[in-house]
Parts: C-alpha cells; sequence; structure tokens
C-alpha cells in the first residue's frame, strides 16, 4: 500500500481508538459518579468513605481508558 | 540557605543572554507557527531552560539558562561541556552535535528515531557519526528541576519538622507553612494509610507521605511557566512506579503468593485465572506509571494548545488572533486552575493505589476459603 495512506490509516486508527476508549472511560466513570451521587443522596453520613471509594475507583477506570490514548498515540507514532 | 542556593546556581548555571553575543541563530526563512514543534519541544527533555525569544532585525534571541552537557562513549571517553557552546546546533563540540529540526533535515537521518534536541557523534568534517554510541548522562532540564523541587521539599519539611521538634503549634494552632502543610499530612495520615494499610501502617507511612509530596511538588513545579514537564516525564513515572513494585513484593506474603499461583477457584478455571494474576502483578505498577504521565502531559499539551490557538488564528489573520486571545488566556487561567487541582489529585491517587496495593500484599484472609469452592 502505498505509504502515506498506510500513515493515514494508522493516525485514524489511533485518533478513532483513543476516542473509543474515552467513551468507555466516560460512560464508566459516569456510572461511579451516579452511584456515588445516589449513595451519598441515601446516607449523607458516609460521605468520606464514598468520595474515597469514588475517586479510587474512578482512578482505576481512567487508568484503562489512559492505556487507550497510549495504545492510539503508539499507533500514530510507531 | 539562600547564600548556598546561589552558589550552586553559580556553579551549575551560565546564565547567557544571546542577545550580548552575537552568535544568535540567524533565521533562515519566515516560517509559519508551528504548534507540533512548540508542543514537542515542551513535552520533551532538553538541555537548557528556554524561556521565550525576541527578535530584532531579522535575528531571533532565545532567553536560556544553559545547563551542563556529560556525555560518556565507549571509544572517546567522557566528556563535558556546557549546552551554551552548542549555539543551539549551529555548532560541534568535541566531536559531538546538538540536534535540530534543520541539523536531522539536512544530515538526512530518520526523523522516527532522532528528534530535536539530542545528542548525536559527529567526524572530523561535520557529518554524524552513528556507529559511536553515546551515553548522555547530562544535568538536562527535567534532572535539574528535580533536584530543585527536592531541595524545596527537604527545605519546607525540614523547617516543619524543627518546628514540631521546639514544640511550636503542637497544643497551639499551627502558623504560617505548617498550617498549610499539616493537614495534608494529617490527611495521607489518616484517609490514605490507616484504612488500607491497617495495623502495619506506621511502617509504610514515611513512603507514602514521600511520594505523595514528591509527586506534588514536582507537578505543582512543573506548572510555573518556562519549567520543564518533569512529572510528565516517562521516566520519572517509571521509577516511582517501579519503587512501589518493589514495595508491593518485598511486603507481600504467602496467602498473596497463594491466591496468585493456586487460588480458590474450581480447577477448570485456574489456567485461565493464573496468568491473569501473574499479569496483574505487573500491570499494577504499569497502570500507576501510565496513570500518572498521561494525566501531566494531557494537561500540559492542553494549555500549550490552547496558547498555540492564538498563534494559529493570528496566522491567518491578525484581527483573528487579537479576538481570539481573550477567550483563550481565559481558558489557559482555568485549565492552570484545573491543573492545580490535577496536582493534587493525582499524587493522592498514586499514593492511595500505592497503599491499597500494599495493604492487599500483606492482608491475611479473613474470608473462608470453602466459601468460593
Amino acid at each position: 500500500m502505498d505509504f502515506f495512506l498506510l500513515e493515514a490509516v494508522a493516525n485514524a486508527g489511533g485518533a478513532i481508538g483513543a476516542g473509543l476508549g474515552a467513551v468507555g472511560a466516560g460512560i464508566g466513570i459516569g456510572q461511579i459518579g451516579k452511584g456515588a451521587v445516589e449513595a451519598i443522596a441515601r446516607q449523607p453520613e458516609a460521605l468520606n468513605d464514598i468520595r474515597s471509594n469514588m475517586i479510587l475507583t474512578a482512578a482505576l477506570v481512567e487508568g484503562v481508558a489512559l492505556f487507550a490514548v497510549i495504545v492510539g498515540f503508539l499507533a500514530m507514532v510507531l | 540557605m539562600g547564600a548556598a542556593f546561589s552558589l550552586i546556581l553559580l556553579l551549575f548555571f551560565n546564565t547567557s543572554f544571546a542577545g550580548q553575543n552575537e552568535d544568535s541563530i540567524v533565521k533562515k526563512t519566515e516560517k509559519i507557527f508551528d504548534a507540533n514543534e512548540v508542543i514537542f519541544g515542551h513535552i520533551y527533555d532538553a538541555h537548557e531552560f528556554h524561556f521565550f525569544s525576541y527578535k530584532t532585525g531579522g535575528k531571533e534571541h532565545p532567553v536560556s539558562v544553559y545547563l551542563p552537557v556529560i556525555l560518556y562513549s565507549p571509544q572517546r571517553g567522557l566528556s563535558a561541556f556546557m549546552s551554551s557552546s552548542f549555539e543551539h546546533g549551529e555548532k560541534a563540540v568535541k566531536g559531538y552535535a546538538l540536534l535540530t529540526d534543520h541539523n536531522i533535515e539536512k544530515w538526512k537521518l530518520d526523523s522516527k528515531k532522532f528528534r530535536a534536541g539530542q545528542i548525536v557523534a559527529v567526524n572530523e568534517s561535520g557529518e554524524p557519526d552513528l556507529n559511536v554510541k553515546i551515553y548522555d548522562f547530562s544535568l538536562t532540564r527535567n534532572v535539574v528541576q528535580m533536584f530543585i523541587a527536592l531541595a524545596l521539599l527537604v527545605w519546607v519539611m525540614l523547617v516543619i519538622a524543627k518546628k514540631y521538634n521546639k514544640e511550636e503549634g503542637v497544643k497551639t494552632a499551627p502558623k504560617g507553612i505548617q498550617g498549610f502543610m499539616e493537614p495534608i499530612i494529617i490527611f495521607i495520615r489518616d484517609d490514605v494509610a490507616k484504612p488500607n494499610l491497617n495495623h502495619k501502617y506506621e511502617k509504610y507511612l514515611p513512603y507514602i507521605q514521600t511520594v505523595f509530596f514528591f509527586i506534588l511538588i514536582n507537578s505543582l513545579v512543573g506548572l510555573i511557566p518556562g519549567t520543564a514537564n518533569v512529572a510528565g516525564n516517562i521516566a520519572f513515572t517509571m521509577l516511582l512506579a517501579l519503587i512501589s513494585f518493589v514495595v508491593i513484593i518485598f511486603s507481600s506474603n504467602r496467602h498473596y503468593w497463594k491466591h496468585i499461583f493456586w487460588p480458590p477457584v474450581p480447577h477448570g478455571v485456574k489456567p485461565i485465572l493464573i496468568p491473569v494474576e501473574l499479569l496483574g502483578i505487573f500491570t499494577k505498577p504499569f497502570a500507576l506509571m501510565i496513570r500518572l504521565f498521561a494525566n501531566m502531559v494531557a494537561g500540559h499539551i492542553i494549555i500549550i494548545c490552547l496558547i498555540s490557538l492564538i498563534f494559529i488564528f493570528g496566522a491567518l489573520n491578525k484581527i483573528v488572533g487579537y479576538a481570539v486571545s481573550p477567550f483563550s488566556v481565559a481558558f489557559v487561567i482555568f485549565i492552570y486552575f484545573i491543573e492545580i487541582l490535577v496536582a493534587f489529585l493525582q499524587a493522592y491517587i498514586f499514593a492511595m493505589l500505592t497503599a491499597v496495593f500494599i495493604g492487599q500484599a500483606f492482608e491475611s484472609p479473613h474470608h473462608d476459603e470453602k466459601v468460593h469452592i
């Protein structure tokens, strides 16, 4: 295949992959936020526990999304 | 302290305003603003702190603090000199040359292997000699900035420690920097270390505190305009993750390894779960590394992109450039505040996850294994 076309396909693939990763992370973190807000509304006294668990889970989800971004970036660069 | 610091500054930095020298770069052609170059010039490491450049009479005068270059090659031995003697890639020094975008093009080097800011060996005629292997031990801007941040952190902590030793702010309310740091230290102890490390928290608290404040100070110093992007350097985050990995491994007990090599699941699932658990040992620190790196880099890129927008629009039309700039600057200030939050948040997450992983490694089984089978 033509070299420039190949590079364009790689760039497009990387960008689309990063975008899909962002979609997944958005859904995941949205669910976490929803759950946390509902839990706080039900039990406001457990705010501190819920908040630290929320940040922790969001960090784990975000980590996976960042893997997607890095892999997308590598698809573009390599 | 101040005197010692200025002495260090004098020893290491040869501040030279290139405007006073005559050998500043002559710009080849009037180039259109290249956002890519600006962004990656900031993200990557460099041999100088470049603050800004100004132009007089078609010449560009960079204002930089130059840092020492220390190179070792098996063929040529050790050599050290100031990066200012490269004159931004114009000159070769002691058989070494600094790559610039212009040089890479001129010497027809592979642009995927070489990038601007790297150092290559050159032969007598000034052509790059790729057979000479170079190990670059330079005090680059990342290294120097990390030392400065570390000195700052140690100084702040020693001041606070001295105050506590004199029993200042123990029975009375803490004042000044002590009052700022104490809630953070207490927060890390009570909300990060204690819930995750339980009875062993005192043993790991110094490490958790150190890792938190080290990441925090490096991210915050990296937000000052003109400084390097230390916390967004993969080598920096990799080393922190590696230390966490070693701490996790050394605090693990029998149950941790039993859960990995012989998990309490039906025998048919074991061939699937054991590789997954084995991979999990490495993905935990790997995720720590990538998370900190990507968050810091992303924040820096967003800020530079927003600043670059002014110049991209300005290159199209001057009036549009002026019209865009207030919005761009307002957004940058907004993102800056977000970045301060992110600096705290990422330091917290790194410390928190390290504590969680260490806690998992030495936790004893508190549930009956029969339940799973």
